[in-house]
């Protein structure tokens, strides 16, 4: 136990050795250089972004609980629903895996003092707090109507909602972004440590690259795409304005060039954390690693070329929707590859059955319906129908919320030791577990149907043929809210009153765990020099397998 | 043979399935046959992935003294699930897109109509020029083209019962193609977001539908008979029926209260205030102009209704303004 008090809080420089949650003081979190206390800054309000935006979802479901009104107007719904999805996307899904965890883990696991640019890390989380704050004050005004997508013209010409205040949100928060990725780039390339190759590097690194790549050269279309339209909003210049010349199609190419990348920043740093929990809880090394890694740059890759799937009906030309939906078809190429190796990897294995394995599991479960539902909507033909239906409505869910929202609660439960220093209940977190997953099933399965059957999105009211299926849904948005209310107990008494969390909780020979928890100050007691694969469970003794 | 021959040979069932609801449109059978395909080629996938996964989980449970295995990678197994779901989804995307193909081409003596979309309707202009709004008769197994646009925001023409959907973009001209195969009523929706209207009750995305009567030949042409002319009725019922039928009601009340535009009640001889400060007295030339140019001369604090144009015979106009005459 290394974790002791550090004596030297105050105006002596800290002790290296002691947690780095040691110093106190509102100065001594505002103005760290620390990765790990900007990391937990970010956790923070990326999980209150979360809250805000499930309170916002539980609204929705609930309004849909009956055909006609339920508790509040068209109009307020349609800003609901439009809050919903820009705070789930731009405040809480993005930064989630890559800026929270991401930062926190990425040094840890590269076995180094920091990421690469300390004072740019900490401007980054600057940069999205001052984002947020024009997302509030666009909130405050009243909100957006126009869901997360500000399709033009209605965003540009006929919305009388706050849209520029939260496009402004978006487009600073993209620096935000970008600077991550930049930041994440530098310290993968420069600051591994000693011994540790690009074939030795941690999955979940080798995810926050390809992840970091996508940021850095997808983030700047966004950008453009966002001022383009603050301008046609505020100068009228016409560049989506049919009646001056312009062409509405041409946002949704724009909007999508980034938001489709964007997906796989959301994804593959979720797929990340999940290669890290099947490897600890099967004590074997995935199977296939380097194809593993390499389909996280082919995803990368892809998500680029694929944006046209979004237009599917919007009336491009025939031979681009072509080229697009062949395009489309590529990414399940690498999504499989990435499913099979983990099954691959449990085989032989010695598989513990703990809350962050079952996350694992559960995004395996849950991924590989959101990905086979892809395969449909990527059928040219089977898209017309479903098409701006609730079945994208439950494929994209499956996708975000299954995979990225899964797996992130997951990588929270495996590294919450390492961040806090104290355990959690197992038997809450269990019971979390199943109610999550259950709810998450209800709510979205329902959904898959309601769409086949013809149930347009975003739609405040509906024929009375679907009132059974919408409330199902609703029912399942309850005890999923349930579920994630009893995970925050979890949390919080583990914060509270939680055991001291030992070294290695759950036996694992990664670098991340032969450090004290919680993480000291320079993440190390003693300079690491990396010897073996993080994943090399046949070459550990048994003391290194031991559970303390 | 085609690829996509089963597709064109599937046969229609008599109602709807458990995913879909029924067709009634000629690509539809062919449509539920591949999406069943796929539905079920997910299921087998999916079985597999998680059966081996929940098997492998019980089956290498943690147990004291037993080691997991040392990993030892396979190029070989690499490859294969590498190259075997590529050629799968060849196909898959071949069929699905020579179906697609197939479908989005209009035969050369289909029928031909217009679709406009506005906040928050949908109407329609038959071949020989008639007009009608929210209902859209057409005879059955006869090829039809939609030539469809939009006056305002992006919507999109989704028909349920025929698996089709395209966006209408303003400033551009989209098509859908296909032949009714079933007699009976189509549902309509925008599937594209468009808002809602500020005030309760004045519609919205949620409400922007349509029909589509699919009826015999004898009907259809009956039907035209009757839209082209008057028949047996006085001008303001006829009158009526065109307001109703052209959705006119979604703004405009009839019982005094604002909607999305002024209220029709009293509204001939009504003194009106404009938005550039003038006044103007509501007679028969000042309806006609709001009606063939509604953003002419547009009444104060309706500024923001962006009314489309409307295009009438002057046979229905006269209607319209002896109806309006009659709201009081």
């Amino acid at each position: 136990m290394a974790t002791v008090a550090s004596p030297h809080s105050g105006t002596a420089a800290p002790d290296p050795h002691a947690s780095y949650l040691a110093q106190k003081g509102l100065a001594s979190w505002l103005f760290t250089l620390d990765h790990k206390r900007i990391g937990v800054m970010y956790l923070v309000a990326v999980l209150v972004s979360f809250l805000l935006g499930g309170i916002m979802a539980i609204l929705v479901r609930l309004e849909l609980l009956t055909p006609g009104r339920t508790i509040m107007d068209a109009t307020t719904y349609n800003h609901v629903f439009s809050l919903h999805g820009v705070i789930m996307v731009f405040l809480f899904i993005i930064p989630s895996i890559p800026a929270a965890m991401g930062n926190i883990m990425l040094p840890v696991q590269l076995g180094t003092i920091d990421v690469a640019f300390p004072k740019l890390n900490l401007a980054s989380f600057y940069i999205y707090c001052f984002g947020a704050c024009f997302g509030l004050y666009s909130m405050i005004h009243g909100g957006v109507d126009t869901g997360w997508t500000f399709y033009t013209p209605y965003s540009s010409k006929f919305s009388n909602s706050a849209v520029i205040p939260m496009i402004g949100a978006a487009f600073i928060m993209g620096f935000s972004s970008i600077l991550t990725g930049v930041n994440f780039i530098a310290t993968v390339h420069k600051m591994r440590a000693k011994g540790l190759t690009w074939r030795r590097l941690p999955l979940f690194c080798w995810a926050l690259y390809a992840t970091s790549i996508i940021q850095v050269l997808a983030t700047p279309v966004l950008a453009i795409t966002l001022l383009l339209l603050i301008f046609e909003r505020v100068l009228h210049l016409g560049i989506f304005d049919p009646s001056m010349g312009g062409d509405p199609v041409l946002f949704e190419h724009f909007f999508w060039f980034y938001s489709h990348p964007a997906v796989y920043i959301m994804i593959v740093p979720a797929m990340g954390v999940v290669s890290e929990i099947i490897c600890t809880f099967s004590r074997r090394a995935p199977f296939g690693y380097f194809f593993i890694a390499m389909s996280s740059l082919g995803l990368a890759l892809l998500g680029f070329l694929v944006w046209g799937h979004h237009l599917f009906v919007a009336g491009m030309s025939e031979y681009s929707t072509m080229v697009f939906s062949a395009l489309t078809f590529l990414v399940g190429i690498p999504s499989g590859v990435k499913i099979f190796n983990w099954i691959a990897t449990l085989y032989k294995g010695s598989i513990d059955l703990r809350s962050p394995m079952l996350y694992g599991l559960g995004f395996i479960f849950l991924f590989t319906i959101g990905g086979l539902t892809g395969l449909f909507l990527a059928m040219l033909a089977v898209d017309v129908h479903l098409h701006d239906t609730y079945f994208v409505v439950a494929h994209f869910h499956y996708v975000m919320v299954g995979g990225t929202v899964i797996a992130f609660v997951g990588g929270l439960h495996y590294w919450w030791p390492k961040f806090t220093g104290k355990m959690y209940d197992e038997g809450k977190a269990r019971i979390a577990f199943v109610l999550v997953f259950i709810g998450f099933n209800v709510t979205f399965m329902s959904q898959f149907i309601l769409g086949s059957r013809g149930m347009p999105r975003r739609y405040y009211d509906y024929l009375p043929e679907f009132t059974t299926l919408h409330q199902v849904s609703t029912v399942g948005s309850w005890i999923l809210g349930v579920g994630f209310i009893v995970m925050l107990v979890m949390f919080i008494e583990s914060l509270a009153s939680g055991k001291k969390a030992t070294n290695n909780p759950w036996g694992s020979v990664a670098l991340e765990w032969k450090t004290p928890s919680p993480l000291p100050l320079h993440n190390f007691l003693k300079v690491p020099v990396v010897t073996k694969g993080p994943y090399d469970y046949h070459l550990a003794t048994e003391e290194e397998l031991s559970e303390d | 043979m085609l690829l996509f021959q089963p597709l064109l040979d599937a046969k229609e069932p008599a109602s709807d399935t458990a995913q879909l609801p029924v067709i009634m449109s000629s690509s539809g059978a062919g449509y539920d046959a591949l999406y069943y395909f796929i539905y079920w080629f997910s299921v087998v996938f999916f079985v597999g992935i998680v059966g081996a996964m929940l098997y492998f989980v019980w089956k290498y449970r943690r147990q004291k003294g037993v080691k997991a295995a040392p990993t030892k990678d396979s190029t070989k197994l690499e490859l294969t699930w590498t190259i075997i779901p590529f050629f799968m989804i060849i196909v898959m995307f071949h069929v699905s897109f020579d179906f697609y193909i197939h479908n989005a081409v209009a035969s050369e003596n289909a029928l031909e109509v217009r679709v406009r979309g506005q906040r928050w309707n949908w109407s329609f202009q038959y071949p020989n020029g008639e007009g009608e709004g929210s209902v859209l008769y057409l005879p059955v197994n006869k090829p039809v083209k939609l030539v469809m646009s939009s006056s305002d925001v992006l919507h999109s023409f989704f028909i349920p019962a025929f698996r089709l959907k395209k966006d209408t973009v303003p400033g551009m001209y989209s098509q859908l193609a296909f032949t009714p195969t079933r007699e009976g009523e189509a549902q309509v929706f925008c599937a594209e977001y468009c808002g809602a209207g500020e005030k309760p009750g004045s519609g919205g995305h949620y409400s922007m539908g349509a029909i589509i009567k699919v009826v015999s030949q004898a009907e259809y042409d009956k039907h035209m008979q009757e839209i082209s002319g008057p028949g047996d009725k006085k001008p303001d019922e006829w009158g009526k029926e065109l307001v109703q039928k052209s959705g006119c009601y979604t703004c405009h009340s009839v019982d005094g209260s604002a909607g999305t535009g002024p209220t029709y009640k009293g509204i001939f001889g009504r003194k009106e205030n404009l938005s550039d400060g003038s006044s103007v007295d509501v007679d028969e030339n000042y309806l006609r102009e709001s009606i063939l140019r509604p953003n002419a001369k547009v009444v104060k604090g309706f500024e923001n209704g962006n009314m489309p144009p409307f295009v009438f015979t002057d046979a229905k106009l006269d209607a319209i303004l002896a109806y309006l005459k009659t709201v009081k």
